[in-house]
């Protein structure tokens, strides 16, 4: 049965106000580090600039197994610049100075946190503003230890459903999830093209009946109408592998602009809808 | 419980192993997780696999006694176990025959392997021929290059190799791409995983299949010497040949247990892929074990002279049983194995592969110091055939 779960960070208050306005959440993810260390904190102002509800910071990993070539290339940039996990924190310590309301949530994978250790992550991640944090390759037979540190330091974790998930898994997600969940909509990695809505529009409600958190569908929304067509049915629209291709794309110094432009396109197509 | 109970249901041994991948994949391990559990207890199946290892694997392979070798290094006595005589060359057909049948029993008809050196991928091709299977082979664009002989084998076996571009181009990112595609097509699709490392069961049943050599050591080594040997040696990138030899002799305390790891240019280099040795544990690929990784998570770079041992990371049970003290894990450098390579060759006339090159020179130190009573068993894990490029240029030569 779905449970009640109690406020953490900055994220359920974004969630209820949209709700009241009637608006759907929209939440770009980009790599920390991407193109460069300097770029991140200014595109993260641009994309709140450009109406972004919740920002999906990417730590930067050397073996993201979950992702396709376009994130994956967006690792190699990040990291050939050496950032790190103590990096991203930074990031977002910096953006706080001028941001004091949009959550970030950092997605990643396990082994920089591994290293880190969790209590040091979990305390240095709240100090640093961090709201919410997705581990990739962390399922939540093996999360509950770190949910439990993160839930102390005041920090959501977010977790995946696919559409391979079975009622019993969804349980066991309610069981550890806050702030929202992320229905990956399609099978295979990131940046893979068709996105089947009835698929989606069949998946969420059974969901729905688990987790009584709200629902962000990511994976394979390119532009305003998937992301319009993707917000008539759940709470949010995650969208990531494109925006990262608008970053390869621009000139250095541009990718802030570009991306805040692309943002915006899609912010207007998914308000349209409601 | 037992070690030899180990892994329990979720995979763990110790605080190793597990299932550390994202939610996509949960419902293809599950699925497997149980198909496997029933399959290793149904007589018929067992049956199955002990046929096919009999009779086109060619099993049991010999022991062998290493007499030139022994007196050359004047000590304790040295055996081999000859998986190099195995039906394409190497161990890898025991794990890759009793998965082709795991997912034959599960109605699969597409097999997807990830290979460095290749031997696991022409091991992977060769029983998807034997079954009548898809195969599609992903390997790093750098080994592509280092093991052109290999990745013909694959293509006259039917496979399809897909060349791999990110990261560092070798087997970790072969193995990233794999499971990339097993995410995307994960419905009619097996995943021939090489060695006994990622999600659960991989790390267990890759060491099942492979246990065979340990069972046969059990009762061949008392046929000729009376007795077990007094340690087992055996090379370790992954660890499935000798986490194979190792496994039926947890229980037998008298017998120590050697995994020999790649040296490469020495530790002190940091030019080395010997993981247990010099590395942290960390989770990759599914699994929580010890890893070659900066001081930021991130997976460096091995080396080695052998493309099979040249893997940041290694399997979990092998991380349990160095830190539960029941297996030793030393390392061997390029050139220590290389001079064991050469010496088998001209003492013994077999060739051995590069990675089984590191157990015998491991043996060979260990025997100079042993009197002769004592025996040393190496697992000759495979033949050298594959290497003669490698070895070659090493020695100034272009063949």
């Amino acid at each position: 049965m779905p449970r009640d779960v109690p406020a953490l960070s900055r994220i359920p208050g974004v969630f209820d106000k949209l709700k009241s306005a009637g608006r759907k959440a929209l939440i770009p993810f980009i790599t920390a580090g991407d193109p460069d260390k300097a770029s991140t904190v200014p595109i993260m102002h641009a994309l709140v600039t450009a109406g972004a509800d919740i920002i999906e910071l990417g730590v930067p990993f050397s073996d993201p197994m979950a992702d396709g070539p376009t994130i994956q290339r967006s690792s190699e940039r990040a990291l050939k610049h050496g950032t790190s996990l103590k990096d991203c924190l930074g990031f977002v310590r910096e953006f706080r100075t001028r941001d004091e309301v949009t959550p970030v949530v950092l997605m990643g994978y396990a082994n920089p946190i591994e290293a880190m250790g969790y209590d040091s992550f979990a305390t240095a991640a709240a100090q640093a503003g961090v709201d919410g944090v997705l581990v990739v390759d962390y399922p939540p037979e093996e999360s509950a230890q770190l949910t439990g540190k993160l839930r102390a330091a005041g920090i959501d974790s977010i977790f995946l459903l696919s559409p391979t998930s079975l009622d019993q898994r969804m349980e066991e997600v309610a069981h550890l999830a806050s702030g929202y969940v992320y229905y990956v909509s399609l099978k295979g990695v990131t940046g893979a093209a068709n996105l089947d809505l009835t698929e989606v529009g069949r998946k969420i409600p059974q969901i729905r009946s688990h987790v009584k958190l709200p629902i962000g569908v990511g994976f394979g929304i390119r532009d305003g109408a998937t992301a319009r067509a993707v917000a008539g049915i759940a709470d949010a629209v995650v969208i990531g592998s494109r925006l990262v291709q608008e970053i390869e794309a621009s000139p250095p110094g541009q990718a802030a602009a570009n991306i805040g432009a692309l943002v915006a396109e899609i912010r207007r197509a998914m308000d349209a809808q409601a | 419980m037992q070690m030899t109970d180990l892994p329990d249901r979720k995979g763990h041994f110790g605080p190793y192993g597990g299932i550390f991948v994202a939610e996509t994949l949960m419902y293809a391990l599950d699925e497997l997780r149980d198909n496997y559990e029933r399959l290793r207890e149904d007589p018929a199946f067992v049956a199955e696999f002990e046929y096919e290892l009999k009779h086109y694997v060619g099993r049991p392979s010999p022991v062998y006694f290493a007499k030139r070798l022994t007196e050359q290094c004047g000590g304790a006595q040295i055996w081999l176990k000859r998986e190099d005589l195995n039906h394409t060359g190497a161990h890898k057909i025991n794990n890759t025959m009793g998965q082709a049948l795991v997912a034959r029993h599960m109605g699969k008809k597409r097999i997807i392997a990830e290979t460095g050196a290749g031997q696991h991928g022409v091991a992977s091709a060769t029983v998807a021929a034997r079954f009548g299977m898809e195969c599609v082979v992903y390997m790093g664009s750098e080994d592509i290059h280092r093991q052109a002989q290999n990745v013909y084998r694959m293509k006259l076996l039917g496979a399809s190799v897909v060349p791999v571009e990110s990261g560092s181009k070798t087997l970790k990112d072969a193995l990233n791409e794999a499971m990339r595609d097993w995410v995307t097509n994960v419905e009619g699709t097996f995943y021939i995983i090489g060695t006994v490392a990622g999600p659960h069961p991989y790390p267990m049943m890759v060491r099942d299949f492979n246990s065979v050599v340990g069972r046969e050591l059990l009762t061949q080594m008392p046929e000729v010497i009376g007795r077990h040997p007094d340690a087992i040696l055996a090379c370790v990138g992954g660890g499935s040949n000798a986490m194979g030899a190792f496994y039926p002799f947890i229980p037998h305390k008298e017998v120590r247990l050697i995994g020999v790891e790649a040296g490469g240019l020495g530790l002190q280099s940091g030019k080395h892929a010997a993981t247990l040795c010099a590395g942290r544990p960390g989770v990759l690929h599914g699994n929580r074990t010890y890893l070659m990784q900066d001081e930021n998570g991130q997976i460096m770079e091995t080396h080695s002279i052998s493309a099979g041992l040249d893997y940041p990371g290694v399997g979990p049970e092998h991380a349990w049983l160095k830190d539960t003290g029941r297996a030793e894990y030393v390392a061997v450098t390029d050139d220590e194995a290389l001079e064991a390579f050469h010496a088998m060759c001209r003492v013994e006339g077999i060739i051995p592969a590069l990675e089984s090159s590191h157990a015998v020179a491991q043996a060979m130190k260990m025997a100079r110091t042993m009197p002769k009573d004592k025996v040393l068993l190496v697992n000759l894990s495979g033949r050298g055939d594959k290497d003669m490029n490698t070895v070659a240029r090493y020695s100034g030569l272009t063949l």
